[in-house]
Order: C-alpha cells, then structure tokens, then sequence
C-alpha cells in the first residue's frame, strides 16, 4: 500500500474494485464501513459480485469479469471532460500524460457501457465522486491483478490516482491489499527470480554489489525463472529439483493437472511444511517445520509494517523453524552459516537490505516500523510519493482494453470466477484445521445466480459438474444474488473440488499472474 | 482552558469529557459500561463524580469538561452512590466467580471488591438461564450480563457488522442478534469484537472454557498468521498450550487497535492438530518413511549435488513461502542465490 490502513479512514471517498474486503481483509474493512457510516465518507464499490460492501456502496459499478481497464479509462474520460483533473499535480508530479489523454478520449461512457455493463450514468457519478474528493483512496486486491491485463489494470488505478492528485497525502493513494500474512516480506526479501533483497535487480552488477560483498560471494546474473516457467521446466525436463517452502502449488497454481505431471518428472521434490500438503504426495522428502506460533521473527504486513511475531509454544515432535533447516542443508552443502538465532538473521538483513536498514528488533519491540526505514533514526514510511515518486516524475502509462483470453460461448455459456470466503484461508491447509472456521464452512460450492438456475432447472444445493477446457469438479448449487446471470464463483480453497483443475492457465505478460478471474465454463448436473 | 480534579489543575481540549481529563491527570475513576473507541452512554452510572454547583452526580464518562468546572471524584456522596449501582448491576444476574471465565479480569468483580460489596442489599432474579455454547466459537452466560451495551455498540460502532441490539425493556431487558436467536444462527461472522469488550464473564470463548484465566494465562504478543492486514493479538497460553486468543481491552497498537475477524481470533487451533508432520521423512519404495534430521539433510544435500554437477545450477529451483518470516525467506534466496547460485526462487505472490 502506498498509504497506512489508519489513515484510509481519513478518505472522503474510496474506489473499491477487485477486493471482497469484508471475507478477504475483514479488519480494513472495519475501516472502511466506519468512515461510511459515521463520517459520511462516499464508496465506489466496482465488483461483478453483489458483495458485503455492496450495502455500503453510494454507487455500485457492476462490471463484468475482465473489462477493469475500460470502466477505469471512462472516469478519467467523465474526469477530463469535466474539468476534474487536478492540472497542478499533472503538471508539476508526472508525465506523458497527453497519451492517456488521447486513448481515453474515445472511453465515454456509453461506449464503455458497451463494454462492461454499467450504465453511463452510473459510471459518470462514480467519477464526479471520485473526482470532487478533496482525498479518495483506491483499494484493490486479486480482482484487480489476476488477469492476463493484470499489470494494465494496475497502472490504470494508478493513473486514475495521478490524474486527480490522489496520491502521498493521508486518505488517498493506491492501495493493493496483500493476501497473504507475510506477502510483501517474502517479495521484499527477495523471494522473486529477478530481485534481490530491497529489490535490487539481478541482472545489475552494481545492484548485486551489497549482497556480494556480505555473502562473500558472486551471484548469478541471469534472471531465474517464475512458478509458471518452473512448472513447464520440471514438465520438460530441464528443471530437475524443486524445493518447496510453506507453499501447495499443487492447489495454488492454474491447471492442476499440468501441475501434477510437473512435480512427478522431478528428480528431487523437498517440501517443507507444517502438514503433509496435496503437493507433499509427490514429495521425495518431507521436512517438518516450527508453526508462526512456535518461533521468532517478523512479517511485513500490507501497509510495509514490520512485525513480530514470537515462541508461544514448541513445535511438535522433532519440527524445527524453516531457517534452522535451511541452514543445516547450505552448511552441508559448504556455507558456513552461524545463526544462533531469528534476530541475527535481521541483523543481516539490516545491512543488505536498505529499505529495512534501521528495522531492528528491539526497535519493533511494541509498534513495527513502515519501510522505507533507512537508518537507526529513520522514523518509518507511513505514506510513500509525498514529495516524489520512486522514479522522479510520475509515469502515465495509457492502457486499452484487452478482452479476457476465454470468453463464453455455445460450449462454454458461464464466466467463472474465483476467491476465497471468509471462513477459509487459501488452500485451507491450516484453516480447514480448525474447529471454529470449519464449523461455519458450507461445503465446496458454485454461487449462481436464481434465473440461471431456474433456466437449468437447478435448485439449491444440488450437486453440479462444472466443466471447462481443462477438465472438470463436482460442486453444491448455492444459489442467491450475490454473481449477475451468466456469471459463477467458486471458492479455490476446496481439494475435493480444486477448482484450478478448471481454471485458464494463461498469464499476464509482465507479471506472470494467471487469469483466476475469467474463464469459460459448462454446468451441468452431476451424474 | 483547565478544570480542578481532586483540588487539581487539569488543562483539557475541547470535547475532551471529564473521565477522559482525569485519566489523562492520573486521577482513577472506574467505569464499566465505557471503553475507548466507543461513544459513551453513561449507562451504568458507575463513574459518576461530584460537580460543584451541579444538583445531582454526574456521569463523568459522558460529560464534555467546560472551563472553570469543579469536580470531585471521591467524596461520600459518589462513593454511596457508586456502590448503589454496583449492587444494583451484581444482583442484576447470577455472578458466580467460582466457574466464570472472567474471573481475575473483571470489571463488576473489581468493582465490588474495591467497594467492599460483601452481601448485596438487593435479592437476585430467581430464573437461571442456560448457558449457549452450540457454536465452536462463542459462548454466552445471559445470567452475567449486566446490560451495559458495549456488546451492542462494538458490533455496530467498531465493526459496523450491526448484528447485536437491545430488546425488550426493564426485567425482559436483554442484548443479542435480532429476534433473540443464537449468534450461529444469526448473521454473525464471528469477528468476537463482542467478546473482546464485554466488561464481565457474559460472553467467553467456547474453547478457552475451563482452559485458565487471568493469573494462570501467560499472554504473547504476536501477528495473526492469516492475512495481510497483520492484526496484533495475544496468544493465551497455559501448560505449553494455546488457550484463546485475546486483544487488549484498550490501548491496542496499530494497525488493528484490538479489532480481529474470525480467522485471527478463532482460526489458532490448527497449531495443535494431530495431522502437524513431526519428524523427516523420505521416500523408499513410493512410501514416505520416518527419518533423522541427519539422514534428511544429507539426502537432500548430495541429490542436490548430484543434480547440479550434471545438469547446473539452473536446474534447481524454490518456492519461498508467503506464509514464513521474513527472516526464513531472506535465508531462502540466499541459499538459492548464494550456496546453490540460481536465482529460480519464487513464491505464490500472485495467486
Ligand atoms: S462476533 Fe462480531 S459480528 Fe458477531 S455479534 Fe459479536 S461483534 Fe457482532
Ligand atoms: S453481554 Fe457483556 S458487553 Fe453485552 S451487554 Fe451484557 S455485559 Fe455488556
Ligand atoms: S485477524 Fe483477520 S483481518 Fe486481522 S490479520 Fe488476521 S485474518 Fe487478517
């Protein structure tokens, strides 16, 4: 996030897309609810599902699946075209902004109606709203990311920031809501074939300098390879080993059978983990590790905040903590690694990672710091670009609309879209552990909507074959308001119905992010 | 601009209430039907205070201070009056302390004891209401409750989920989701804001029950496992056990302030589930046997050397975890990059 959830509450208006945030980030959504109701603060909400914020909403854009860039091009056409563009922060923050300028220009809104369903009106509202803010903030999650123009609609939130001067001040800015606990820290600490720590890039000598020079060693130049690259290496047989740490690409990742085939060419599978897992069944070797609450350390949550997390209990049996195990592999292989604990790992951390430079343990004793943390004075970021961008001026980067790679048709009649629900956590490897959040989760199921379902002659709870291209699942009719006609969700978290052994495995090409949030399907009864 | 506390001078800011200038002064005031975050009733008529020139007592948790005001804390008068209304609110239900959760952490049970409130003067209600405890998650003890609505207003005000109201009036008088059915038949989504701030033992977690309380619970502070909002909470542990997890009734750090939702506050248990993988294991005969650490870490290592001799560094490959520490993932890629020299590291950021 650009800004600090505490200060989203300050927003007077927020755009809200491709974040069901009362099930995915339940407490931000607090947040937001509170500013609406008792501060009278103005919501666009734009989501194809009749979500919880819904309720909440002073304008609804119900777009359909994959057409994000379009609605985004028309309010900055509604923008321009009614003078709401803040001209100062164009002209003094950014550039190139004549280019979007011009592709927004054929963008009005009956044509983007055309488009994406919303009614002009509609979308004219949602802008003035968003324009007349004094400070809106824009919040999105995978809704946003998980297309194969996931990158482009990023950057059309971004303009749509820029455009009207939303951006490094409280209550504005935008604002991606990570999913995962410690997202952001696995990215910051370099987990990515091509950056370092801090995000140094690979492929830069002077970049790789401050980790050569502590490591003591050189590193290789070339960029490695993502998940998707990996899976199709192992598959043809120029990846040999996998190590797989606290993941489940078996449940996690597009076409799960592809998947399957992949890890079962490998020579060696090391998966790591607290349970034995679905990809575990192709695993070589199994390693048992130290749960959160077993051990020392830190996550960075989604506003850049560095926390703790400490030792409540032991870890089971013979567990021990990832990084234990870890270093006892490297120093087999010939490191020669002495950490005796969490905090001297950090203490490394500090010095090859400059964004957590001044982030210390006992600085974090109470309250986590925000990076950028430069120094041991550094008091923390709590809002990024208040005076600059990361790059000096502030890019327009002009987008156009690009149709989902899978589209429905005669085969394939329903757009299927996919998330998570409030009582389960992603492939449920811990959630489904649990007493209280099993109790409340329904079985694996296809929201759809009533006419659909009177259309197929479906009623409630029966059970459906859902199939696309790629394969089918067996799932429960769960039918209500909440998905438009002729469009279906099922959540991923379900291993008896893996819904990614249906979902389209095409990819973003920048960020290598599959398209989890379109895909044609088939329904029918189950046999 | 200053009021006087107890003969002292207190500056305060505009809208700042009386309770909330002597709080600031160091002057003690009990309350129990108001916390931080929530907009005050004064209610339970527990923290009224003397106001020179102001005919009765006055609530002092929902009185705007105003220059030049008088106000005394502690005099006969407050205090006759404040153990009228906690006699009142103990004969209210059924307080038993032996088996309630709160015990040690209660506000009423703090109350009487400082106030001396032995016998209380009035009789109780007859009726013995059943404790609800169907759901894994929450349960209830009706005959605890002391009305004071800050179950009501957390619901509504911090998490704005707008499931729990007031019915009925004077002895029917009673809190809960509308048309007085359970929480799990209600439209609750279990985020135990509720819980967190009710004052006694009305409302508990199920499964902390006869688990430990105050005095025998250790608490550590943490960051929830599940999400990236990084909620800050306690783990309560006895015995080498998770017992419940808890926030701090007030002043909670950032970036949650005590808020939590259901996975944080509920989805701990996973920890101690018999399916947890305790030792090595590898793979003889298509079956994952049981091995050393040893045995593990040398197998692992050699098929690495083996893999990289033949076929290069580039022909390995890790997933990093969006799930461990940052810690864990920074020794991750440096072992990839620095011991194995590849940088095929990734991890599910995107999915
Ligand atoms: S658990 Fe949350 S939603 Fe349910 S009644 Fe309590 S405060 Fe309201
Ligand atoms: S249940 Fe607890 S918080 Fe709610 S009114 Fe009763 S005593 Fe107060
Ligand atoms: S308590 Fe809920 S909102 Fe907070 S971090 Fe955990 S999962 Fe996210």
């Amino acid at each position: 996030m650009t800004n600090s959830i505490a200060d989203i509450e300050e927003a007077d208006c927020f755009l809200i897309t491709g974040t069901n945030t009362t099930e995915n980030h339940p407490v931000i959504a607090t947040f937001v609810k509170r500013a609406v109701t008792q501060r009278g603060a103005k919501l666009i909400l734009a989501d194809p599902r009749n979500i919880d914020l819904a309720r909440f909403a002073t304008v609804w854009l119900r777009q359909k699946p994959g057409t994000d860039i379009a609605w985004i091009n028309g309010m900055m056409h509604v923008i321009i075209e009614e003078g709401l563009a803040d001209e100062a922060f164009i002209s003094e923050r950014t550039e190139n902004f004549d280019a979007v300028k011009d592709v927004v220009k054929k963008y009005t809104p009956e044509y983007v109606e055309t488009i994406t369903g919303i009614p002009a009106e509609d979308l004219r509202k949602a802008a003035r709203l968003y324009g007349q803010a004094d400070a809106a903030a824009i919040l999105y999650a995978m809704g946003i990311t998980q297309h194969i123009t996931g990158t482009d609609n990023v950057k059309s939130c971004a303009n749509l920031a820029m455009i009207t001067g939303n951006i490094g001040r409280p209550g504005t800015g935008v604002n991606p809501l990570r999913g995962q606990n410690n997202v952001q820290g696995a990215c910051d600490m370099g987990c990515l074939p091509g950056t370092l720590p801090a995000y140094k890039k690979v492929t830069e000598a002077a970049e790789r300098k401050i980790c050569e020079e502590v490591w003591g060693v050189a590193l290789p130049d070339k960029p490695g390879l993502t998940i998707p690259k990996i899976m199709e290496g192992a598959r043809k047989g120029t990846v040999k080993a996998l190590y797989v740490m606290g993941e489940n690409p078996l449940m996690s990742d597009p076409d799960i059978t592809h998947v399957e085939d992949a890890l079962s060419k490998l020579d060696l599978l090391v998966v790591q983990d607290i349970f034995l897992n679905e990809t575990a069944e192709f695993a070589h070797v199994v390693l048992p590790t130290a749960a959160w609450a077993e051990k020392e350390g830190t996550f960075t949550n989604t506003e850049r905040r560095v926390q703790r997390i400490r030792k409540a209990v032991d870890a089971p049996g013979q567990a021990l903590t990832d990084w234990d195990i870890i270093a006892r592999i490297a120093n087999r292989l010939g490191a020669d690694w002495n950490y005796a604990e969490a905090r001297e790992i950090m203490d490394e951390i500090n010095k090859t990672t400059p964004s957590y430079g001044g982030i210390t343990y006992d600085r974090i004793e109470k309250i986590g710091l925000q990076w950028p943390c430069l120094n041991p004075e550094h008091p923390g970021s709590p809002i990024l670009h208040s005076v600059a961008f990361t790059r000096g001026k502030g890019l327009f980067s002009p987008c156009e609309h690009i149709p989902p790679a899978e589209e429905p048709d005669a085969t394939y009649p329903f757009i299927l879209t996919t998330g998570r629900i409030l009582y389960q956590y992603h492939t449920a490897t811990m959630s489904r552990r649990s007493r209280g959040l099993t109790s409340r989760t329904p079985e694996v199921f296809v929201e759809m909507n009533p006419a659909d379902a009177q259309r197929l002659d479906i009623s409630q709870g029966e059970k459906l074959k859902i199939s696309s291209r790629r394969g089918s699942i067996e799932v429960f009719a769960e039918v209500n308001d909440r998905c438009d006609e002729g469009v279906v969700f099922i959540p991923f978290h379900f291993s008896e119905a893996a819904v990614n052994r249906i979902t389209n495995p095409v990819f973003d090409p920048v960020a290598n992010i599959p398209e989890y949030k379109v895909c044609a399907v088939n329904i029918e009864k189950a046999a | 601009m200053s009021i006087t506390i107890d003969g002292k001078e207190c500056t305060f800011q505009p809208g700042q209430t009386v309770y909330e200038v002597a709080r600031e002064n160091g002057i003690y005031i009990p309350v129990l039907c108001h916390q931080e975050q929530l907009k005050p009733v004064g209610a339970c008529r527990v923290c009224v205070v003397e106001v020179e020139k102001a005919r009765s007592l006055i609530a002092s948790c929902a009185m705007p201070a105003e220059k030049g005001m008088v106000v005394w804390t502690n005099t006969d008068r407050v205090k006759t009056s404040r153990r009228l209304s906690v006699e009142l609110l103990m004969t209210q239900g059924h307080h038993n302390c032996i088996t309630c959760e709160s015990s040690g952490d209660c506000v009423l049970q703090n109350l009487g004891y400082s106030l001396g409130v032995e016998h209380p003067r009035f009789p109780e209600p007859t009726e013995i209401k059943a404790i609800e405890d169907g759901n894994e998650m929450i349960a209830r003890d009706m005959n605890k409750c002391v009305l004071c609505g800050l179950c009501v207003r957390a619901c509504n005000e911090i998490q704005v989920n707008q499931v729990l109201d007031f019915s009925g009036r004077g002895p029917t008088a009673s809190v809960g989701p509308a048309f007085g059915v359970l929480y799990e038949n209600s439209e609750c989504v279990f985020c135990g804001e509720c819980v967190r701030v009710c004052p006694v033992g009305a409302l508990f977690e199920k499964q902390g029950r006869f688990q430990g309380r105050a005095g025998d619970l250790e608490k550590v502070r943490t960051t929830c496992v599940y999400c990236g909002v990084g909620c800050q909470m306690d783990l309560n542990i006895k015995d080498g056990r998770i017992v419940k997890v808890t926030t701090p009734r007030s002043d909670a750090p950032p970036p949650n302030g005590g808020s939590l939702c259901i996975k944080g506050r509920f989805g701990y248990d996973f920890i101690d589930h018999p399916d947890r993988l305790t030792s090595p294991m590898i793979r003889v005969d298509g079956e994952l046997r049981e091995a050393s650490w040893d045995e593990a870490v040398a197998y692992v290592a050699d098929k690495l050397t083996k893999i990289r001799t033949k076929h290069g560094s580039d022909a390995i490959a890790g997933l990093a975890s969006a799930r461990c520490t940052n810690e864990e993932n920074y020794l991750f890629q440096k072992f990839f990059r620095a011991v194995i020299g590849t940088n095929n590291i990734d991890h599910c950021a995107r999915l």
